[in-house]
């Protein structure tokens, strides 16, 4: 268990892990489909296929930023110390960023949502 | 009676507007009501008329419809809510905890709108298809029309089944009732924009492209479509009449309009060649052929003159050929003022005889 879920460290980068995620789903949804519809590839390689896949990288993006949430709750200490923290201390200042990477992940899961949404909707690629 | 400046009571009055001293305190919230409602009157009659997207009469206007009403009711309900929350916030009669405010903010300020917004992209992402039905192909078997924005009239082709030309008209469009039409948009000049409000959506008409636009009137009728993108000078004088007709009666008109003759005016007509109309414009069965201006064929059937600017009458028509610049700044037509009036009353008839 203890190789599944990560160590708890103090770096900033955590911080960026949700939309860091957020953007790269972004990314690989909308060159997916664009490169897919501009070249018109062959019919062996249909729409569905394409939503298939990512529906599979949504799925996994979703994951990412579940256990990122986690991962930030944890560091917030599971909600047992309100905001503001800012105390001049170590502990308020990984408590706050905790806090503030939990907020982030929120933020970022419901983007990644929001960017899939089409994905259900639109069966085809129309000139 | 004692004098308040004395007694020390005195208030100094901060206005004197006759409307202040017209009206009372209690009549002055009813006087604010009533020019409030004055001020919604225009904005009310816009939700119906020939060119009003809230007064449908095609399938995708309808849907376009639907959606701004869903999100008007929407919005007015949270507008409600959430304004009754600051008045009772304001009166702070009783003193909530900081947890309490806490979810409330988290419920009221994140989750809802996550979950408002959620529903209102998958309704309008669901709608997409249906508000701007895609045809596959070139939309073999369907009607087409050629639309071309020019500064500042349209050009408008009805093609032949098989994609040949069948006749030329301007600032009118003809369709048949229940039935998709296919309009090829494009603009030799710069970008215009085809919107005909109660059908559908608009699409832009781009120099060098051919756009595709389908539209299924629903409602026989006569309406209003607009030049929808700035386009120069005139862009506001740009519109065009849509004749939502029958089909048995849209098929008739298509017949006449084949074999279209010049009238019987053979003076106005001579008239009319005369003084180099017809190197602008075509009438059908006649030696006037020019491309350059709208095709005047039928020309006395049409809803207006100079694109939407005047109505058709005999007047109207005179007024635009004596001077168009001054009724439509920037058209392209040069005036006619050195003709006497007798000539351009002349031709006038001519024009409004066309059938």
């Amino acid at each position: 268990m203890k190789s599944f879920i990560p160590r708890e460290i103090e770096t900033l980068w955590t911080l960026f892990t949700a939309p860091t995620v957020w953007a790269l789903h972004f990314i690989a949804c909308y060159a997916t489909v664009a490169v897919f519809c501009a070249k018109r590839l062959p019919a062996s390689f249909s729409f569905n296929s394409v939503r298939i896949a990512l529906a599979i990288v949504t799925l996994a993006a979703l994951a990412m930023i579940v256990l990122s949430t986690w991962l930030a709750w944890r560091q917030w200490g599971f909600g047992a110390d309100d905001p503001p923290h800012d105390e001049p201390t170590r502990h308020s200042r990984t408590l706050f960023q905790g806090f503030a990477t939990l907020l982030l992940s929120a933020l970022s899961f419901v983007a990644v949502l929001f960017a899939a949404i089409p994905l259900m909707f639109i069966a085809e690629c129309q000139p | 009676m004692t004098d308040d400046r004395l007694t020390g009571d005195h208030r100094p009055t901060r206005s004197t507007s006759p409307i202040r001293s017209v009206f009372t305190n209690t009549q002055r919230p009813a006087l604010k009501a009533g020019l409030f409602i004055l001020c919604l009157c225009p904005v009310i009659t816009s939700c119906s008329g020939t060119h009003s997207p809230l007064d449908p009469a095609g399938r995708e206007a309808r849907d376009v419809a639907t959606l701004f009403f869903t999100m008007l009711v929407g919005g007015a309900l949270i507008w409600v809510g959430v304004v009754a929350l600051l008045f009772y916030a304001a009166r702070k009669k009783r003193v909530h905890s900081e947890e309490g405010a806490g979810r409330l903010i988290l419920w009221g300020g994140a989750v809802f709108p996550c979950i408002v917004l959620a529903a209102l992209l998958a309704y309008a992402v669901w709608l997409m298809p249906n508000v701007r039905p895609w045809v596959s192909g070139s939309g073999d078997g369907l009607r087409h029309i050629d639309v071309t924005g020019e500064q500042f009239w349209w050009r408008v082709r009805y093609l032949d089944e098989d994609g040949s030309i069948a006749f030329e008209s301007a600032n009118e469009i003809r369709m048949p009732v229940g039935e998709r039409v296919v309009f090829s948009l494009t603009s030799p000049d710069v970008i215009h924009s085809f919107w005909i409000p109660v059908l559908g959506g608009k699409m832009d008409m781009i120099p060098g492209r051919r756009n595709q636009l389908t539209l299924e009137a629903d409602k026989p009728g006569i309406y209003r479509g607009v030049c929808a993108e700035f386009c120069g000078t005139a862009h506001a004088l740009m519109g065009f009449t849509v004749v939502v007709m029958e089909p048995a009666q849209y098929e008739e008109w298509l017949a006449t309009r084949r074999i279209s003759s010049g009238g019987q005016d053979k003076q106005g007509l001579a008239l009319f060649l005369e003084n180099g109309c017809s190197a602008c414009h075509t009438i059908a069965g006649t030696d006037a052929r020019g491309t350059i201006g709208p095709d005047l064929t039928a020309f006395g059937e049409r809803g207006s003159v100079g694109a939407g600017t005047l109505g058709n009458s005999r007047d109207e028509i005179a007024r635009f050929l004596r001077d168009p610049k001054s009724v439509k700044p920037g058209a392209q037509m040069p005036h006619f003022t050195m003709l006497p009036e007798s000539e351009t009353d002349r031709i006038a008839d001519y024009l409004k005889g066309l059938r």
